[in-house]
């Protein structure tokens, strides 16, 4: 049971990174102000672009990278629309989720059933790795997972601690006032956005490089959607969706071992579970952010028109 | 950087224009879906193909021959009905993604009846399908609905993950309990009987659904422009806010359109089901639900329009299935929807200002 317990938990913490990518990165777009329905078209669009490169080069960290850079570039397309046409973000943004996902399907066709060259491997942080059961959940995993653990805290000081996180959120909060501060709305908005698909784009090539590590069609099978949701989670702070990604994880990682301890259930029947899930910590967790008056970007999904001058 | 460069040499202004003329509104879309065939089209170059045979193979394989034109119409239908639903949900500011789910839960409620009474008489078991299919997709409308009414809960994300459950659950049903025994092992039901068959026309796959997806477009529109509940509707469309101060109860009306909404998209699953599988399989939606939401927006939901662009939608997918055959991944029809929807947002908003784009002096 022990055993399970803690394997159960480190598995939380892969599953949980590559939605905790993509979640980062849209916590930053709302933050600005701008809603972003595209993750899981961008997820796609990185975890593809990120193979092919792998498979070409050998390379797993110019893989990475180059999933950063498709996701940045199929974020744009949102940022031009919302940002500098002023589009309703709902519909831009699930253009870019169909769009992404047909583009990911015909890049990728020729790449299903390759297994990539160059796995990311495990890598050893010595005695920290040998810490007993927190060593074991936190610390053997891969690279891509120890960078989260950097990143989550950068996001946070930098929203929370910085002058440019100030002007991020402020866009996102009034972008008015922000405008009249002599700030420009339109590029922290762009900045914004096109970081939520860079981060996108890595979730994506976490899937197809380190959890899988194969592409396959549509592979996010929904965690672009549900990092959104988890941004709401999260009540949009940055340590607060690395909790809820792993709680998403761990409840994925349970249903696949719930068979070790004895519980047989529809392997149909646990899939539904992740969504079930997110479904129920959104009504839960809206229900508690009115209590507590605590909640979205006040200017979120609005587009920000110049007046007249 | 991008943005300096731009700036430094030239000034785009956009102006407001007052009204839009009707042919531009006309216009917009049809522009909107040449262009996107456009930059489909040298896409398609860029990664060796040649597009204008491939668009060639689509066009005259949807539109070109009777057989094409009546398999049109087979996917027009439940893209109707589907966008009818997602339409009316949109025209409230409801974003009701989850058509796709509730035209599996329509699949399911029809499906149910069909099993249940194998030899029931068509009169009884084809209503009992149609009432179970509706109710189906609208269970699943109003599931998200509750919570989005009462508490304010995102019903994008809930509409979006509930597609994924209704999927699962057919997939439990046709793997699982409903397996028919004597299909080989393969995950389909026993086939409906026939009288559960809904009557096929000119001895097509066309079928009687086609009239109940007319139907319900004319009663769409006749709620939306002639009745009191939908002007009701519309006022919360503009404002949720306004719609409280008029003294209308939003929190009803969030309830009841989602259950008309999704009950439309039951009907879809219904006629499919009904009319072209025979029984519950895994491959009863080419993704109609989500095509559906391009359809409701390019149609500006309006019902009549959504009656054509269905149509259009509807050749789209045969096409698909030509370019698959000539070795085309299925996934170009996506690039292709959502480009054009890409284009449709941008032209809207570019109607409605005049832009003026002037070089600087430097």
């Amino acid at each position: 049971m022990e055993s399970v317990t803690v394997a159960v938990l480190s598995a939380a913490v892969t599953v949980g990174t590559p939605i905790l990518y993509a979640t980062l990165g849209e916590l930053f777009a709302e933050r600005a102000g701008v809603l972003n329905l595209g993750v899981e078209g961008m997820m796609l669009v990185g975890a593809v672009s990120g193979f092919m490169a792998t498979v070409h080069t050998g390379n797993h960290w110019l893989g990475i990278l180059v999933a950063m850079a498709a996701g940045c570039l199929v974020a744009l397309i949102h940022a031009f629309l919302t940002v500098s046409l002023g589009v309703n973000q709902v519909v831009s943004g699930l253009a870019l989720t169909i769009f992404g996902t047909g583009l990911s399907g015909y890049l990728g066709k020729d790449m299903v059933g390759i297994p990539s060259p160059s796995p990311f491997s495990s890598l050893n942080l010595g005695f920290l790795s040998h810490i007993p059961y927190i060593g074991q959940i936190l610390f053997q995993h891969d690279a891509m997972v120890y960078l989260t653990y950097l990143l989550v805290p950068l996001c946070w000081y930098f929203l929370n601690h910085t002058a440019s996180g100030l002007d991020l959120r402020a866009a996102g909060e009034n972008p008015g006032a922000t405008d009249a501060a002599g700030l420009d709305v339109g590029r922290i908005r762009y900045a914004a956005v096109i970081f939520g698909g860079a981060m996108a784009g890595v979730g994506g090539a976490y899937l197809s490089l380190v959890y899988a590590p194969a592409w396959l069609e549509n592979m996010t099978a929904g965690r672009g959607w549900i990092a959104v949701a988890l941004v709401i989670f999260a009540i949009w702070d940055p340590f607060r969706a690395m909790l809820g990604a792993y709680l998403f994880g761990g409840i994925e990682a349970l249903g696949f071992r719930l068979q070790a301890i004895g519980i047989t259930m529809s392997p149909f029947v646990l899939s539904m579970l992740p969504y079930l899930f997110t479904i129920i910590a959104l009504i839960l967790i809206t229900y508690g952010s009115r209590k507590n008056h605590v909640g979205a970007p006040a200017a979120l999904g609005l587009a920000y028109e110049r007046e007249e001058r | 950087m991008i943005n300096n460069w731009f700036d430094k040499r030239f000034s785009l202004t956009l102006e407001k224009q007052m009204s839009v003329p009707p042919w531009v509104s006309l216009l917009v879309p049809l522009a909107s879906i040449a262009l996107a065939l456009l930059v489909g089209a040298a896409f398609l170059g860029l990664t060796g193909n040649n597009p204008w045979q491939i668009y060639g193979v689509m066009f005259q394989g949807a539109f070109g021959t009777a057989y094409g034109l009546s398999e049109t119409v087979v996917n027009a239908i439940p893209l109707l009905l589907t966008g009818l639903g997602v339409a009316l949900a949109f025209r409230m500011l409801l974003w009701n993604i989850g058509a796709e789910g509730q035209f599996f839960m329509g699949a399911f409620g029809a499906g149910w009846v069909a099993l249940s009474f194998p030899h029931a008489p068509a009169y009884l078991v084809l209503p009992g399908m149609l009432l179970a299919g509706f109710a189906g997709g609208a269970l699943w409308g109003l599931l998200p609905a509750i919570p989005r009414a009462l508490l304010g809960v995102n019903e994008t994300l809930t509409t979006l993950m509930l597609n994924y459950v209704a999927i699962l659950w057919v997939d439990y049903l046709i793997y699982g309990p409903w397996r028919d025994p004597h299909g080989f092992n393969f995950p389909l039901t026993a086939q409906f009987s026939q009288a559960a068959t809904l009557p096929s026309l000119f001895g097509t796959r066309m079928h009687a659904g086609l009239f109940i997806a007319l139907a319900a477009a004319v009663a769409v529109y006749i709620i939306m422009k002639h009745t009191t509940w939908g002007y009701e509707i519309r006022v919360i469309g503009e404002s949720h806010q306004a719609a409280r101060y008029a003294g209308i109860n939003v929190a009803k009306n969030i309830l009841l359109v989602m259950l008309i909404s999704g009950g439309l998209s039951g009907l879809a699953g219904f006629c499919q089901v009904s009319a072209i599988t025979h029984r519950l399989q895994e491959s009863i939606s080419p993704g109609y639900g989500y095509t559906a939401i391009i359809v409701a927006w390019l149609g500006k939901l309006n019902p009549w329009a959504i009656i054509v662009v269905s149509l259009l939608f509807g050749g789209f997918l045969v096409g698909v299935y030509m370019m698959e055959s000539a070795g085309l991944p299925a996934a170009t029809v996506s690039i292709l929807e959502g480009a054009i929807l890409f284009f449709v947002l941008a032209g809207e908003m570019l109607t409605r200002y005049r832009i003026r784009l002037e070089r600087r002096n430097a």
